[in-house]
């Protein structure tokens, strides 16, 4: 199978993330529960994970990166535990629904949230920001880089943004986090929530959301923690003020070795590699007959991803065609993302998303690409 | 692109309920798979089951008999 579906999830693991996984099988007590060998192993495996996470994204303590299950459990609790009801809140049209949900509910729980709207061809308007304000406004919740089409959106100025007007400011890492650069502390960054089986290359659940120093975040759940056992409510400390129960320690043992992967290949090798593969297929596609290509490709940082579709071809049909006919795995359908799919008028027709690792060769990209050329010329002799 | 022929899919409103329809066709031995849900059947995402057209009474039947959770039940060109 050519797997075009890394936006998803990373499916190609560095073998060192197995192995990690084995060893942590084996070998991880309880973190945080006792002080023999296999609970003392499981907490250095995840503190070390906590560090590397701390360094990858700028987060000032290791003890501030609080371990989830994915990025959407890390949303929400940055959402529900930092902003309320008067609250009002700036997102974008290229939110994912790990986004939109728990701002909708905030809304109706009595907060107030503004969307800067993105065009047809799903471009932000970076002034929409500034438009937005009002004297309540609290926070910025914003993605990264859409799901959708992998356009970035800049964060440094979304940062000085939020600083300038006194604004938390919550960013959704999910498809980024490993691909393009993130500072907290250089960018006017309160919260980043991320995941660990995208672009990390980490396994699947692992996730969370790393902290400024000082924020007052109402943990979603309560419960063990291992510690200040007899007090009857949740520790103030980071991190497990919002970890309860057990982590998920063999997880984080292969995020860790992930994150080693990701810094002895080097970032910048891993963002090049997926982004000359992205731009090679888009190269190959863009011109074909009755293909439309979503996103700015001019922009010199993206995410992976190129979204398309073949004249007014149901994308879940196409992305049947792609699998069964070629074996490429794509990702078709509305991909979570609602708002940006109304912005482009692909709200019915739905989009066909390929979208690239560290993993992939050029000669899968030619190939995915090719099978993109039979489609369109057999759609067009329809 | 492939000769569209008619098929009869079942549409789910969790992922669960088609892994749960696949189980109960691979246990029956009938014919079907999961494809991605044409927009024709569904807004936004997720999987169906596609069978042939033929074997809607039997999937039916099945839903029935297994108290499946099913979304709907359509004839399509696909």
């Amino acid at each position: 199978m050519i797997y075009l579906d890394n936006a998803a999830t990373t499916r190609t693991k560095p073998p060192a993330v197995a192995a990690a996984l084995l060893e942590a099988l084996s070998s991880c007590g309880n973190c945080g529960r006792g002080a023999h060998q296999g609970a003392l192993s499981a907490a250095r495996t995840v503190y070390e994970a906590r560090e590397k996470i701390a360094a990858l994204l700028g987060c000032p303590r290791a003890d501030h990166v609080c371990f989830t299950q994915n990025s959407t459990q890390a949303l929400n609790i940055a959402v529900s535990g930092l902003l309320g009801p008067g609250d009002h809140v700036i997102s974008t049209d290229l939110e994912h629904n790990s986004v939109l949900r728990p701002l909708y509910r905030l809304r109706e729980a009595g907060a107030v949230v503004d969307f800067v709207p993105a065009d047809s061809r799903g471009r932000l308007d970076c002034g929409g920001f500034e438009r937005l304000l009002r004297p309540e406004t609290r926070a910025v919740v914003c993605t990264h880089a859409s799901n959708l089409t992998g356009d970035a959106v800049d964060i440094g100025r979304v940062g000085r943004f939020a600083r300038t007007h006194g604004l938390l400011f919550i960013l959704d890492a999910s498809q980024t986090a490993g691909v393009l650069p993130i500072d907290m502390a250089a960018q006017n960054i309160d919260v980043v929530c991320f995941t660990g089986h995208k672009s990390l290359m980490g396994p699947q659940g692992t996730g969370g959301l790393c902290l400024r120093e000082g924020l007052e975040v109402r943990p979603l759940a309560v419960g063990g923690t291992g510690v200040q056992s007899y007090s009857e409510s949740q520790p103030s400390q980071y991190p497990v003020r919002l970890e309860s129960g057990t982590l998920n320690s063999h997880g984080l043992a292969g995020l860790g070795a992930a994150l080693d992967f990701l810094n002895e290949t080097g970032l910048e090798a891993v963002r090049a590699h997926e982004d000359a593969l992205a731009r090679r297929f888009y190269e190959a596609v863009r011109g074909l007959p009755g293909v439309t290509v979503y996103g700015d490709f001019d922009a010199p940082l993206r995410a992976p991803i190129v979204t398309l579709n073949i004249a007014d071809c149901d994308s879940a049909e196409v992305s049947d065609e792609l699998a069964e006919r070629f074996d490429i795995a794509t990702r078709p359908g509305a991909h979570c993302a609602p708002r940006l799919h109304r912005a482009l008028g692909t709200e019915d027709q739905g989009a066909v998303r390929f979208s690239w690792s560290y993993f992939n060769t050029e000669a899968e990209t030619d190939a995915a690409a090719e099978a993109v050329r039979v489609l369109a010329l057999e759609a067009a002799e329809a | 692109m492939r000769q569209k022929t008619e098929r009869c899919v079942v549409t789910f409103r969790t992922t669960a309920g088609a892994m749960a329809m696949e189980s109960a066709c691979k246990g029956l031995g009938l014919a079907g798979r999961l494809i991605p849900a044409p927009r024709s059947v569904t807004a936004g995402c997720g999987l169906c089951w596609a069978a042939p057209p033929e074997s809607r009474e039997a999937l039916e039947e099945l839903v029935m008999k297994k108290h499946l959770d099913v979304d709907g039940i359509y004839a399509i060109i696909f």
